[in-house]
């Protein structure tokens, strides 16, 4: 039998003493809520007033012309209030904390988008925030950290170790120990101690649910496949989920080739053969990580994906093959990208652009009567510096130094 | 001998005892060696050596920077397991590791704590490893006569003060307050309050930790805990005065 908290062998959750009670309180919280239709309904309501549910499904009509393969479809995340998929976990957890009467939340971000839609919904329920982002993801993602701040939290930049999500998230572990009492962790993907790989996954099947009716309606039949980007698994799974037993769909989980798979600099845990079980974080999944234990550097040109570990829930599909997993390098993301404005005038994020990657490999040799559906969880707004950077577009830069130069004058 | 009783047996003879903290390889072997034969000439009972972790969950600054120094001088678990067994031999004070259950994990539970019974060590320290998320390395390490010290934290309720005696053994853990280690606690009416909960709770000795840093603290703690843990402090010392500076401050601390 498998154990509470534990998907096959992975998950669980190993946390510090100090924690122990909070966790049990919000378990409790979580179960009741997963067991009263009343909160499903609330949270479906606030997702369709304040956010923008059902996001639509959009038939990329030129991508398919140009791939001559598969018809492609896009779920657009995108439209998502604050840009991404991240808003779905982020409500849902806001209406928990209300039920829990706590008054702080705190987050985790990489990209920012998770930190974004927690500086929203703190904003919007009354809670004060604080978000911690790793200082090369401050630096990389600059415009979500002026609306964060903007919004009322506060963003601290984490200093240590790679300077990216995974040290965030330790840094966000440390805030909570000191205010357990207060405060919850508003954790931005389904990975962590249990509940939250299983939480964040259900406030995310909202995603899926609405797919399913999409595309029966709009196409006729369910998908051939489905792609999604991987980082830590929360969009997949959302995505996923609702399709996991559905015969004849396959799921094809995207990871961050970075600069190659084989160049180490990459984050890619359960496509290639870098990763290995351990234990970090609070739970027990695949990561990129040395013989001694020690956690490796990852890298990609997402923010998002650039993490060590990933869902404990992936990595029991993953051990029982019931998704795919494959990696985009940052090169091909970037032309993806290009394409996708090109053909469709429709901005993928960074991360968004891996699982578009991967359909663009796979479409063309599909029947047009067949139809995929790309999980696009974000939008590219965000990343406009290095989206300039990668197209190396003069004019941009040109308005930077303008910019640079006025400021500069101005002191 | 078991833990507990050398501990019980040394407990004999002092009102308060000290146990010292110091993270292997940081900043180097060679100082580590020195600032343990510092403590154990001056009087310390009990040491936890960290093993390097790159993820240090519960630790505050002092100790987290001394982690990730040590890992980028490249310290290993294997040398790390070496210096262990030196101090053990070297020394005749019970010596325990601290690390995160990764490392143990990545190494094997097994071989981890054969290694331990073989070498000399006495007790691990695992704070991200509750009974419940184990299987079988509890009650391996028991067999092998190593100790698994548990940790009790303010936030514990007195049902999981019970369950945590049963699971552990060596002594009892007591974090001063909520949070990382490093910063000060308050050993205030709230802090008695809560440490007459322990030892209700367990006949084990006591230990309390966090934020323990001077010989008020230590005055402040006798006659209720049995062992007082000095964890940053002497990091926060090693870093400003160098090795040499350890020993006095020991001293102190009892006089
Ligand atoms: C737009 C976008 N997509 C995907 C991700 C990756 O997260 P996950 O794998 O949890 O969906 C992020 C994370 O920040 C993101 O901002």
């Amino acid at each position: 039998m498998v154990k509470k908290g534990y998907f096959g062998s992975w998950g669980g959750a190993f946390i510090p003493e100090v924690l122990h009670q909070t966790f049990k309180e919000l378990e409790e919280y979580f179960s009741q809520a997963k067991n009263d239709p009343q909160f499903w309904q609330e949270y479906l309501k606030v997702m369709s007033t304040y956010s923008c549910r059902p996001t639509p499904l959009t038939h990329a009509e030129n991508l398919s012309r140009h791939f001559g393969g598969a018809q492609i479809y896009i779920k657009r995340e995108d439209l998502n209030h604050t840009g991404a998929h991240k808003a779905n976990n982020v409500m849902g957890q806001g209406l928990l904390v209300k039920r829990m009467g706590k008054k702080r939340v705190i987050a985790e971000t990489g990209a920012g988008q998770h930190g974004m839609a927690t500086a929203t919904m703190a904003a919007k329920y009354g809670f004060d925030c604080t978000i911690y982002m790793g200082e090369v993801d401050v630096l990389r993602q600059r415009p979500n950290v002026f609306w964060m701040e903007k919004m009322g939290a506060t963003v601290v930049s984490v200093k240590d170790g790679s300077r990216t999500l995974k040290d965030a998230i330790n840094e966000a572990f440390r805030d909570w120990v000191t205010n357990v009492d207060t405060t919850h962790y508003v954790f931005g993907t389904a990975c962590g101690p249990a509940p939250f790989p299983e939480m964040v996954s259900w406030f995310q099947s909202i995603v899926g649910n609405e797919a399913i009716e999409q595309i029966l309606a709009q196409h006729g039949r369910k998908p051939v496949r489905i792609y999604a980007c991987v980082g830590g698994g929360s969009n997949a799974m959302g995505v996923f989920g609702r399709f996991l037993d559905e015969e004849g769909v396959e799921l094809v989980g995207v990871e961050a080739g970075g600069r190659g798979i084989d160049t180490g600099k990459h984050a890619a845990r359960l496509c290639g053969s870098d990763a290995s079980p351990g234990v970090a974080q609070g739970y027990r999944t695949m990561f990129l990580q040395n013989d001694d234990g020690q956690m490796l550097e990852t890298h990609s040109v997402a923010a998002g994906l650039d993490y060590v570990g990933v869902s404990p829930i992936l990595s029991d599909l993953w051990e029982r093959g019931k998704v795919r997993f494959e990696s985009a390098t940052d090169a091909e993301v970037i032309e993806a990208l290009d394409l996708t404005m090109k053909k469709e005038g429709i901005i993928p994020a960074l991360e968004s652009a891996h699982a578009f990657v991967q359909a663009f490999k796979e479409a063309p040799a599909l029947s047009p009567d067949d139809a995929v559906i790309i999980n696009m969880s974000g939008r590219g707004d965000k990343d406009i510096f290095t989206i300039a950077h990668a197209f190396d577009d003069p004019s941009w830069k040109k308005f930077i130094i303008q910019r640079g130069l006025e400021y500069s004058k101005s002191k | 001998m078991h833990l507990e009783d050398r501990l019980i047996n040394m407990r004999r003879e002092k009102d308060i005892l000290l146990m010292t903290h110091i993270v292997l390889g940081y900043p180097s072997f060679e100082a580590n060696r020195e600032v343990v034969r510092q403590m154990v000439e001056n009087g310390v009972d009990c040491i936890e050596m960290q093993i390097p972790f790159s993820e240090p969950m519960a630790d505050g600054p002092v100790i987290m920077k001394a982690n990730l120094d040590s890992l980028k001088r490249g310290t290993e678990v294997k040398q790390c397991l070496l210096f262990g067994a030196e101090m053990a031999r070297t020394h005749n004070i019970p010596f325990l590791y601290m690390t995160y259950y990764n490392i143990i994990f990545k190494y094997g539970e097994k071989e981890f704590i054969d290694e331990c019974a073989a070498s000399g060590i006495t007790g691990l320290i695992v704070p991200d490893l509750p009974p419940e998320q184990s299987d079988g390395f509890f009650s391996y390490a028991a067999e092998q006569n190593i100790s698994t010290i548990l940790i009790y934290s303010p936030t514990s309720t007195d049902e999981r003060l019970a369950e945590l005696d049963k699971a552990g053994s060596g002594f009892i853990y007591c974090m001063a307050r909520r949070g990382v280690t490093g910063s000060k606690s308050e050993l205030d009416d709230t802090f008695d309050t809560y440490l007459q909960r322990c030892r209700k709770a367990t006949a084990k000795p006591l230990a309390v930790g966090f934020g323990i840093r001077s010989r008020e603290d230590i005055a402040a703690l006798k006659g209720k805990a049995d062992m007082a843990v000095i964890g940053s402090e002497t990091i926060r010392l090693v870093d400003a005065e160098g090795a040499g500076s350890v020993g006095q401050f020991i001293t102190d601390l009892r006089s």
